[in-house]
Formats: structure tokens, C-alpha cells, sequence
């Protein structure tokens, strides 16, 4: 396969920027954030997503959706990046159904027509601190009667606040640390039990402190198999950590555009400021990193797609690469917007914030860095 | 079994039957390479190979076969190429004729050109060297001083060329020529002549890395005759264009060169882990050098998909036409950050300059020989000013 779109996947990659660029620019993120809207996305333009078929791209053909894969979700991805879009796309549709592709029929009956309506919204509750750690998960599911009971604390679910389903991943055996043990459930985000707090994040998205209290769930609840959790958090991973590169990538991208269209028509000493050798060079190098990010991004998309065995080690160098060539580039957009990029008036510093948020969503690039280290054997 | 899969398995029978064992060891330094020319020497197995090769067009496997070639496609080339690694086949020639004179003869020359030059040089008769930089011509290399004056039925030349590689072995050379005083760019020839010709001397240059492939080129009073046969010129397209076919060249040598940053796609860390030390948990036991190694990985592997999205666009006319000078860029610098941590697993002991453990010093040598690499072709900050130019249209072309 060729390491660029082919037409159809081009015909969706258009349309999901005329859609972006359309129904939810940057504007679009200002109003809800200046509203201080609760859930921090618009439920409205959820459902346009749902018209557009976006909600259905990784959900199977046979099962009502586009039964495509991550190159699709990742073209989409792109430019809601782009556009700082504020959606429950990358949670819901990427992540939540990769995982729900992992489970049995039931669960996908349940919850995939609300998904493809553009009405039902997940949260993931995999993270227990500051920083990503899926390996040292340790929030407790004891068996009790036909099911489980949930006891403990979860942060960072993002838009958990206004989730309907949380997928939780918890301990069914074993402690933090071990490599088996793991089960993920798919838990009402209203059942008894469940208290949900959330903040609003530096880019305006809110993200939810969930605290489970004894909550009872069946064992139709179970993503998978119990103690085996493991193969569906990384199938559940590797979509969401390949889809956040993506829309890294698409904040990278859009920061450069307007860096770029910026210093071509900013005049200092009598001269467009982007005709200066010190700037051109540092941008020259920006976009040389973007357009190595896009191939890697591709790349681990692709290898997804074929079910290749070196896809998680793409995945991670993906994530890592994206990560670094967006920090460059909205560090390099604010300081050449120079004191206007200190503005809210300004786009550039928005771009700055959704890129620092994507950064901690499910592993940083020295996260990332490290996971290469460890799957070359060092 | 289609027909591609026929060629693999014949291809792969015929390597069997015809690569020497010699030629199937690993090289251990760079006298291990066959650049063929009229004073070739040889080692045991070389001359077989090369002679085989040629013999069936595949020192040039894809050029049209009555120029010397192979007349494969770029399938067949490719299966080739990938047979060849996988019987770990070397290369039976290495040529600048090949890698750079060729490619400009098969676009620019005239019939009887391609048909006087390119035999000889797939079958490693003649070796070439090429004479673009000078002393004050550098990165401005259309700002060239050697200057070739009509004299009827020759030109004489007078100049000198500097960082001209192997230019002492070399027999013929490829040359950029003034021979129009008042025109920068539109005042070049491409000129093809004998480096036994009378008044070329060359000089080896001694680099910081003890070696030297390359030489300054002295003309004094060279006179080049204008044919060398009926309809052989030796200008290649026109008396002042050879821009035209500089730059093309030059597009060559920057995808060429940029090919190190996805060299060794072996991780560092994974190869050196052992050497270094690990510690109680299996990690490489210097937690910077490992966190360096790690970031190395990624670059490698993000490179190699750029190479190959790279290939994959240019392939389908999708790339735009500055992309090799980003390449290039990007590839160069990887090599060169990569070689920085090569030295620093080495520790002492690639400090070793002359022993016999180390090889003669091959590892320093080669972190040395890469700094080169954002040098020669074009520096990194001429690959940049291309790119901010012609790809971001930044003002002030």
C-alpha cells in the first residue's frame, strides 16, 4: 500500500475539512468555551458528525457503520485538529468502539445505534494520576454474586461529565503492576455509585475526577475476557493513541498555516518580518518535522489497518514524533506572532493549549520514548 | 506463477550460481569497493562479479539495454535489489558514472552520446569524477570562475575545482565551465573531458578525519577537443545550459545523500545495550544515553516513513518538486546525530585512531567523515532557504 491517501480516503479527508472548516472553526470552539457550556462541545453538531457517517467509520458495515479503518478515522482526526473542534469523536467514536469491537455482540447492540445517532457519548476511565500509566491500573473489581463491584478513583475522562457509558478499566485479580489481571467494563455513567466531577482544562474541554462508591455492575458489563483486560485496553490504546497523533498533527499543521500566513504579512524595520533568514530557517526546519510526523502518523495508521505486528512500536513513534514536531510548532507560533500571540484575540495561543492537552492524553512523547526503549529490548 | 514471481526465483538462481563468495562477505572498509576504470586493481572475486554483471545489464540494472543496461522495470529492479540483499550480493560497482554522469546523459544527451558514454560505464571501464565546487564557489556554485574559451575546434580551459572526490583516480571528469562571462546562470557548460589530458593536475586534501576522498583540480591551458567523433559532443545539451543540467544532477545527489538519516535501521540502543552495560532491571544503565538512544529510534523510524512516503509520491508525480532538498535536510542531520551516539557508546575505545581493535579507527573516522554530510550538496542552510522559498513561498525570493 502507498504511504499516501488513496482517492477514496482523500474524498473522505475533503469533506471532513469542508465539514471542520464549515460547521466548527475555531470560532466554534471560542463561543462554547466563552458560554461556559458543561460539557465543553456542542451535542448539536454531534449529531452532524453522526449525518457525515464520522461516527460510523470503524463501526462494521454488517453492524449499520462505514466498516472502515484508521487511516479514515485519522483523516477525520486531522482536521479536527486543525480546526481545535471540540467533540467526543477521538473518546467515543475512535477509542470506545475499537474496544466495543473487542466485546461481544450485546454490548455493541447496546451501544453502537446511539453512537452512529450521534447521541450516546463514552468516557474512557483508564488513567489514576497525573501522568498516563495503564500498567500500574489498581482500582479494585470484586466478584460479588453474578457480576462485580467498582471501588476506587479515576481522572482525566475526558468529557466524562456528560458521558452516558465510562469504559473503566480495574484490577480483577493481581496488583498494579502486573501484566494480568485486567478486566474493562462498560459501566452507566448514572448507576449508583458513580460521582463525577468535572473541570474545565486549559483547552477548554471538560475532563471528569470519576469516583466509583461500591458500584454493582452484571457480567454482561465485561469488554472482553475477565483477567484479560489487557488485549482490549491496547486494542483500545493503540486506536486512541494513533488517533490522538492525528489530531496532533492536524493542531500542528493548522498552527503552522496561520504562523506562516502571519509572518508574510507583518512588517518590521520596513520589511515583511518573513523574509528574515533567522525565521525562514526555523520554519523551513518546522515544516521539515511536520511532514516527517505526517509519514509516521500514516504510517502506524496503515500498519494498524493490516494488523501488522510491529504496529504498536509504530504507534509509540508516531504519538512521539507528532508530539515534538507540534510542541515546536506552537511554540514557534506564539513567539514569531510575538506580542499578539500572547492575545486571546489571537488563534495562535489556542492552538498552544489543545496541543499541551493532546500531549498528556494517553501518553506523553517521553512516555512514548520509553515504550520504544523497552520494545527494542533496552 | 506470474510473471514477476518467475523473474524472482530465476533472478535468485542465477545470483546463486554467479555471486563469488568473496562477493557475499560483509565489506570491512571502504578499499572493499569496486570503482572499476582504466587503472582498476582488484581483489580476489571483484572482476568475476563485475564482468558477470555487466555481461547481463545489471550494473545498471533499469537503463534501456543498448546502452549497457538491463532494460528491467522498476519492479524487476527492485526484486533485484531485494535479492541481491537477501544473498547479501554487494554492489559490483560503485560509480559516480552510474549514480550521477548517467542519469544526466539519459535525459540531456544526444543519441550518439548515450551511445559513446553510458557502455563504458556500465561496464566500469571509464571512472568519472565530478568538477562543480571551487575555491569561492561553494553554496553559490553558479558564481563558477573556470573558465572554457572557443577556440575553433576546441575549448581551453583555465581554473581550478575543489572537493572534486577521488579526482587522483578518476580518468575522465564531469565539468562546470564559464563560457559566458556576462551571464550568471545562463553563462554554464556541462563539459565531458580526460583527466590525462595535458595540463590536469589534482592534489589529495587531507580531512579531520585523516582521510580523504577528495582532491583540488588545477586546468592549465586544457584544451578539449569539441567531438570526440562524429555527432559526440563534449558540451552535454548546450553551450551555456548546463545549469539546466546541474540542477537535475543535483537533484540526484540530495535524494542520494539524504538516504543516511534511514541507514542502519537497527536500534542504536538495541545494539549497544549489551557494550554499554545494563542494569538489575534489563535497561541500558546510562538512563541519558538510553533516553537519547530511545528519541534516535524514533527518528530513524519516522525518517524511514518519510523515506518511503517520499518514494511513494514521487513515484505517483504527488511530491512537490523541492521535497529531495528537505529530504536531504532532514536526512542528514539525522545521520549526523546518529553517528554522535555511536561515538558516545564507544566510549575509550573508538577514540583508538590507529590500533588494530578498532579497526583503524573506523568508528571515529565515520563520525568524523558524517559532518560532511550537511556540507556537501548543498548545506543544511541552503537546503532551507530552498524550502522556505519554494515550498512555504516566505518573501524575498
Amino acid at each position: 500500500m502507498p504511504l499516501y491517501l488513496n482517492e477514496d480516503q482523500q474524498m473522505l479527508h475533503d469533506s471532513a475539512a469542508e465539514f471542520m472548516k464549515g460547521e466548527a472553526p475555531v470560532s466554534h470552539l471560542r463561543e462554547f468555551r466563552d458560554k461556559q457550556c458543561k460539557d465543553g462541545f456542542s451535542h448539536a453538531l454531534w449529531k452532524q458528525f453522526a449525518e457525515m457517517g464520522f461516527t460510523g467509520i470503524l463501526i462494521g458495515e454488517d453492524e449499520g457503520g462505514l466498516g472502515l479503518g484508521h487511516v479514515e478515522a485519522g483523516t477525520v482526526l486531522e482536521e479536527i485538529g486543525r480546526n481545535l473542534t471540540p467533540s467526543p469523536f477521538l473518546t467515543t467514536a475512535v477509542a470506545g468502539v475499537e474496544a466495543l469491537n473487542a466485546g461481544g455482540k450485546a454490548l455493541r447492540d447496546q451501544y453502537f445505534p446511539g453512537i452512529l445517532a450521534g447521541e450516546t457519548v463514552l468516557g474512557l476511565a483508564i488513567d489514576e494520576g497525573a501522568k498516563h500509566r495503564p500498567d500500574q491500573i489498581g482500582m479494585a473489581a470484586t466478584r460479588e454474586g453474578n457480576g462485580f463491584k467498582l471501588d476506587g478513583k479515576k481522572q482525566f475522562v475526558v468529557q466524562g461529565g456528560s458521558a452516558d457509558m465510562l469504559i473503566v478499566a480495574a484490577r480483577t485479580s493481581g496488583k498494579a503492576g502486573d501484566d494480568k489481571g485486567l478486566t474493562l467494563f462498560a459501566v452507566d455513567a448514572n448507576a449508583a455509585g458513580v460521582s463525577r466531577d468535572s473541570a474545565r482544562l486549559v483547552d477548554s474541554a471538560m475532563a471528569a475526577h470519576v469516583q466509583f462508591d461500591g458500584v454493582t455492575v452484571d457480567a454482561d458489563a465485561v469488554i472482553g475476557e475477565v483477567d484479560d483486560g489487557d488485549t482490549v485496553l491496547r486494542r483500545l490504546l493503540n486506536a486512541g493513541r494513533a488517533g490522538a497523533a492525528a489530531e496532533t498533527l492536524g493542531v500542528g499543521a493548522g498552527s503552522m498555516d496561520i504562523t506562516v500566513d502571519y509572518i508574510k504579512g507583518r512588517k518590521q524595520f520596513g520589511e515583511l518580518i518573513g523574509s528574515f533568514q533567522a525565521l525562514q530557517h526555523r520554519m523551513a526546519h518546522l515544516y521539515s518535522e511536520m511532514e516527517i510526523a505526517r509519514a509516521a502518523v500514516l504510517k502506524a495508521q496503515q500498519m494498524l489497518d493490516e494488523g501488522s505486528s510491529r504496529a504498536e512500536l509504530m504507534v509509540s513513534v508516531a504519538k512521539a514524533k507528532a508530539g515534538r514536531a507540534t510542541a515546536l510548532s506552537v511554540k514557534e507560533g506564539v513567539q514569531m506572532h510575538g506580542g499578539v500571540g500572547m492575545t486571546d484575540e489571537y488563534d495562535i495561543g489556542l492552538y498552544m493549549k489543545r496541543d499541551r492537552a493532546l500531549q498528556e492524553f494517553m501518553g506523553d512523547a517521553n512516555y512514548h520514548t520509553n515504550l520504544v526503549a523497552e520494545m527494542h529490548g533496552y | 506463477m506470474s510473471d514477476l514471481e518467475k523473474f524472482r526465483a530465476e533472478t535468485a538462481a542465477w545470483l546463486e550460481a554467479n555471486c563469488p563468495p568473496e562477493m557475499r562477505e560483509p565489506m570491512t572498509g571502504e578499499d572493499d569497493a569496486v570503482w572499476g576504470g582504466r587503472n582498476a586493481t582488484f581483489k580476489p572475486g571483484q572482476k568475476e562479479w563485475l564482468d558477470v554483471m555487466a555481461a547481463k545489464g545489471w550494473t545498471v540494472p533499469d537503463w534501456p539495454k543498448e546502452y549497457g543496461g538491463g532494460g528491467l522495470s522498476r519492479a524487476e529492479t527492485k526484486i533485484l535489489g531485494q535479492e541481491m540483499a537477501r544473498l547479501k550480493c554487494r554492489s559490483p560497482l560503485s560509480s559516480f558514472g552510474i549514480w550521477m554522469l548517467g542519469p544526466a546523459l539519459l535525459h540531456f544527451g544526444t543519441e550518439a552520446q548515450k551511445k559513446h558514454f553510458l557502455p563504458p560505464i556500465a561496464r566500469g571501464e571509464i571512472r568519472w569524477c565530478q568538477g562543480y565546487s571551487e575555491p569561492g564557489s561553494g553554496s553559490d556554485l553558479a558564481s563558477l570562475q573556470t573558465s572554457a574559451v572557443d577556440k575553433g575546434d576546441h575549448f581551453l580551459i583555465n581554473g581550478q575545482k575543489i572537493w572534486t572526490s577521488y579526482a587522483d583516480k578518476a580518468d575522465w571528469i564531469f565539468c562546470l565551465t564559464r563560457t559566458d562571462k556576462n551571464e550568471k546562470h545562463k553563462g554554464i557548460s556541462f563539459m565531458l573531458f580526460d583527466m590525462a589530458s595535458e595540463g590536469v593536475t589534482t592534489k589529495p586534501i587531507v580531512l579531520i578525519s585523516g582521510q580523504s576522498a577528495f582532491c583540488e583540480t588545477f586546468f592549465d591551458d586544457v584544451k578539449v577537443p569539441k567531438e570526440y567523433g562524429e555527432g559526440v559532443s563534449s558540451v552535454v545539451y548546450e553551450v551555456n545550459k548546463g545549469w539546466d543540467v546541474a540542477k537535475y544532477l543535483l537533484g540526484h545527489e540530495r535524494s542520494m545523500i539524504s538516504g543516511g538519516g534511514s541507514e542502519g535501521a537497527t536500534s542504536l540502543g538495541a545494539k549497544f545495550a549489551d557494550q554499554v552495560g545494563r542494569d538489575e532491571m534489563g535497561r541500558l544503565d546510562d538512563p541519558m544515553l538510553r533516553a537519547q538512544m530511545a528519541e534516535m529510534d524514533i527518528e530513524v523510524l519516522a525518517f524511514r516513513a518519510m523515506a518511503e512516503r517520499f518514494g511513494d509520491t514521487f513515484k505517483a508525480g504527488l511530491c512537490h518538486p523541492a521535497q529531495p532538498n528537505m529530504m536531504k535536510y532532514a536526512g542528514t542531520e539525522i545521520n549526523k546525530r546518529r553517528h554522535e551516539l555511536i561515538m558516545a557508546a564507544g566510549g575509550s575505545e573508538v577514540l583508538e585512531w590507529e590500533s588494530d581493535a578498532s579497526n583503524g579507527g573506523m568508528t571515529a573516522r565515520s563520525w568524523l567523515r558524517t559532518k560532511a554530510n550537511s556540507i556537501e550538496g548543498g548545506t543544511s542552510e541552503v537546503m532551507l532557504n530552498v524550502i522556505s522559498k519554494q515550498i512555504l513561498r516566505l518573501p524575498g525570493a
